[in-house]
């Protein structure tokens, strides 16, 4: 019964996204009132109804309904309570779902925090939410049904994906989604523009903080995927260059080009067109991702279940939305009108140059992506090559440098015109102070790479800069410097953050790459290991008993001068549905480094092959991202959203009072 | 002409090699043996392990050679589909039991059923190598001159079996 009631609400939330995509639009076209007033209503209901699928769905998957298929898939009645909710979208189907979901509370949002928008604006943005929403609806109902019975019903469940089974994972993709999701209002907002005709510096003011805040979401998506790799796949990395990582790095590359591209149009009024398709691209690329991890059509080691009839559909719908988009700004950009003028060396220059790199960046991802494909299809299927780290890491470090070199000038930088002397007298200090330590610190270190130097450059490059920026920004407040300070207004701050968030994550992975040490041995027990100052003692393994799994539990003892200092409990775990074997490492985290220990195989009774890594600062990678993210947190606080809502709410109050 | 139309251009090449992607199977590697003669080896049978087989014995025949174990999880998938073959066709099937105990494998099929004119033992893997299996269950396809000419990567589907493997059985029993 649940179930089908789940089926009927995405029905029901289908026919509203229907008439949401449709009437609003035209209402806004031929300025019909009626029709307007009914967007903010419509989302409102879809959101219910999509929701009440969504609860069906995680009910089913609570009382472990095996006569859904979905639940008979990927859940067990032995899985823990807290992964059987997460189960819901563990699966194809419960993700495209939550998708959904995620897209219907970003609508809703839009609906309560937008008020204040030009009724037609506000309905053309929820129409062209409610389009992409029809078209999601139908990919679940057509080819994705999460409700799809199962007649007879499984007597018991094929158990959630082991690997999925991990703190991380619950909460990845939900952060991953509303990222993703969260591009479609900044898209919305940008086609609602080109619609109307109306692309200034308020349309960028509107999509400024729902691009910021859906940025946010992505990085911390993103970060939370690539730590829950470090967590759960024993091999001590963290980024891989999966193709499906890259579908999630791509949007987050052009997001982060949008974020800086549409504080330009805002406050200069200039690079419209450019921030324009930026929108369009960083929506495109998260339907894009989506298209690859469903489709099949690259090798992952996201193995989702593939069926070339999901990826059809999924491309035809990428046509209509990516291809109508782009035809309609093809038609309407060369009618927008330039923005400020500025010269040669001014901070929108130093942001252009940002913005071409990392939009060349995202680029040169797609086409490490996309190339094995792109060659199967011209070789007719008898080439099969796969493209790897080397070429990512040859093509990225280029490009990425002089960006976060530049990341350093854009903030102490005048707008419209700026000049190279005076750069050079703000940031002379910052530029000696990095190339001492990157040349002074491999030296007292005894020796490291180029790598090693250009990444402690840069990073203290940053450090210093954002120093420098900070000083010169309060010079001209009156005051103690903690008064000063706090008078610059949130979303500098939130700026200031994020790009020192850069600076932690460059050294996080500049210090991990030189100096990480990793060892794989075979270790009988009482065996020790020494790395670093450490001495690992391997104490041999106990069987324990987890609710769905077993496991073999070692102890390794981690020695210093002698005494115990830390006991680690690495896993090899088999699950009782699956069968599927799991390494589950033990880690100790420091802000120095961590220890990481994970069980291979064993080799004999008294014996196993055990990996140790030492990962000096690989918290920083993390750490790094986690600045980021707040600082656009920082941002979206800022007084001018909230100053300009709370004026507006006035004068909404005042009209209706007339 | 218009330049802003070049976004639009790019994304329609982009659209048409998806759509030219959709089609093809990235994990379909074509493998280096086809075409080649079957690798020789010779093993002892699992469920008589005094008696040797070595693919010679096989010469005019057109058969198949599954890898499988009883550790392997999608072995179980096909597993059904290899049983109703064996009782519908009367084409050999030669078990290649990868990396099992012997025990464990002749448990397997009794409970499962058993597919195979019989099964060899290949305890260490070293045939496996040979025949490059870098994941069970593979299947293939060898003609009577003893060259292989198939070879299916993971489980035997129903498209595979009825789309591929039987028309290519009918064309080369016919050769």
């Amino acid at each position: 019964m649940i179930p089908e009631i789940g089926q009927l609400a995405l029905i029901l939330a289908l026919l509203l996204a229907v008439v949401q995509g449709t009437l609003p639009l035209a209402g806004a076209q031929r300025g019909v009132k009626a029709w307007m007033a009914l967007s903010r209503p419509l989302a409102a209901g879809q959101l219910l109804f999509v929701a009440v699928a969504f609860l069906c769905l995680t009910w089913s998957f609570l009382g472990s309904d095996f006569s859904v298929v979905n639940v008979a898939k990927n859940s067990n009645s032995q899985l823990p309570a807290h992964y059987r909710i997460a189960a819901t979208w563990g699966s194809h189907e419960g993700s495209m779902l939550l998708w959904v979901l995620m897209l219907s509370l970003w609508m809703q949002a839009v609906s309560i925090f937008s008020q204040s928008l030009p009724r037609e604006m506000l309905s053309r943005v929820l129409s062209v939410m409610g389009l992409i929403s029809v078209g999601f609806l139908l990919f679940l109902l057509l080819t994705s049904n999460p409700f799809e019975r199962l007649s007879p019903p499984a007597a018991e469940g094929n158990d959630l994906n082991p690997l999925l089974q991990d703190p991380g994972m619950v909460a990845h993709p939900p952060m991953l989604y509303m990222g993703y999701v969260g591009f479609s209002v900044a898209f919305a907002f940008a086609i609602a523009a080109l619609l109307g005709g109306r692309l200034d510096a308020t349309w960028a003011r509107w999509s400024r903080p729902w691009t910021t805040a859906a940025w946010c979401f992505l990085t911390l998506g993103i970060l939370i995927g690539s730590w829950w790799a470090y967590n759960e796949l024993g091999w001590g990395g963290w980024w891989f260059w999966d193709p499906v990582e890259n579908a999630s790095f791509m949007p987050w590359l052009v997001g982060t080009a949008l974020v800086h591209s549409l504080a330009v149009t805002e406050k200069r009024g200039a690079f419209k067109r450019w921030t324009v398709l930026l929108a369009i691209c960083a929506f495109s690329l998260s339907l894009l991702g989506t298209f690859l991890v469903r489709s099949g059509v690259l090798t992952s080691v996201h193995a989702f279940a593939t069926d070339p009839a999901r990826g059809l559909f999924i491309l035809v719908f990428l046509a209509l939305v990516i291809g109508g988009a782009l035809m309609l700004f093809a038609l309407r950009a060369p009618h927008v009108g330039g923005g400020g003028r500025f010269e040669m060396i001014s901070r929108e220059t130093f942001l252009l140059a940002n913005n071409v790199l990392l939009i060349v960046a995202a680029g040169s991802v797609l086409l490490g992506t996309l190339y094995p494909l792109v060659l199967d299809a011209l070789s007719g299927g008898q080439t099969k090559i796969s493209v790897g780290p080397p070429y990512f890491e040859a093509v990225f470090v280029p490009l990425m440098s002089p960006m976060v070199f530049l990341m350093g000038v854009g903030p102490v930088a005048r707008w419209k015109q700026a000049a190279l002397p005076e750069l050079w007298t703000l940031l002379r200090w910052a530029f000696a102070v990095s190339l001492a330590s990157a040349v002074l610190t491999p030296l007292a270190a005894g020796g490291g790479s180029w790598g090693l130097r250009l990444g402690l450059f840069l990073a203290i490059w940053i450090l210093a800069a954002t120093v420098a920026s900070v000083r010169e920004r309060i010079r001209n407040f009156r005051g103690a410097v903690h008064e000063r300070l706090a008078m610059q207004p949130r979303a500098w701050w939130g700026m200031t953050l994020a790009h020192l968030g850069v600076a932690v994550f460059v050294a996080g992975v500049t210090v991990v790459g030189t100096y990480e040490t990793e060892r794989d041995v075979r270790m009988a027990i009482g065996d020790t290991v020494e790395m670093g100052g450490n001495v690992f003692r391997f104490d041999g393994t106990t069987e324990v008993t987890g609710p769905n799994y077993r496991a073999a539990r070692g102890t390794v003892t981690v020695l210093r001068d002698g005494r115990e200092v830390l006991v680690l409990h690495p896993e090899k775990r088999t699950y009782n549905a699956s069968g599927m074997a799991m390494t589950e490492a033990a880690i100790s985290t420091g802000v120095l480094g961590d220890l990481y220990v994970s069980l291979g195989e064993p080799i004999n009774a008294r014996s196993w092959s055990v990996r140790i890594y030492h990962k000096p600062l690989v918290t920083w990678i993390w750490s790094g991202c986690v600045l980021m993210a707040l600082g656009g947190l920082l941002a979206l606080t800022d007084r001018r959203y909230r100053l300009r809502s709370t004026q507006q709410q006035r004068e909404t109050a005042v009209t209706s009072a007339a | 002409m218009n330049r802003f139309l070049l976004p639009l251009g790019a994304f329609l090449v982009l659209l048409g090699f998806l759509f030219v992607g959709l089609k093809l199977n990235p994990r379909e590697v074509p493998s280096p043996l086809i075409g080649k003669p079957v690798p020789e080896f010779t093993l002892p049978q699992l469920h008589e392990p005094a008696q040797a087989f070595s693919p010679r014995s096989m010469r005019g025949r057109v058969w198949l050679l599954n890898v499988w174990a009883s550790w392997c999880v999608s072995c179980r998938d096909e597993h059904p589909l290899l049983v109703e073959f064996a009782r519908s066709h009367p084409v050999a099937v030669v078990g290649l039991n990868y990396k099992d105990k012997p025990g464990d494998a002749q448990a397997w099929l009794a409970q499962l059923g058993n597919p195979y004119t019989l099964s060899v033992s290949d305890l260490d893997g070293r045939v496996g190598i040979d025949f490059g299996v870098y994941g069970v269950p593979e299947t293939f396809v060898i003609d009577k001159q003893g060259v292989i000419r198939y070879k299916q990567i993971g489980p035997v589907t129903t498209d595979a079996l009825q789309g591929k493997i039987l028309p290519l059985i009918r064309e080369l029993e016919q050769g």
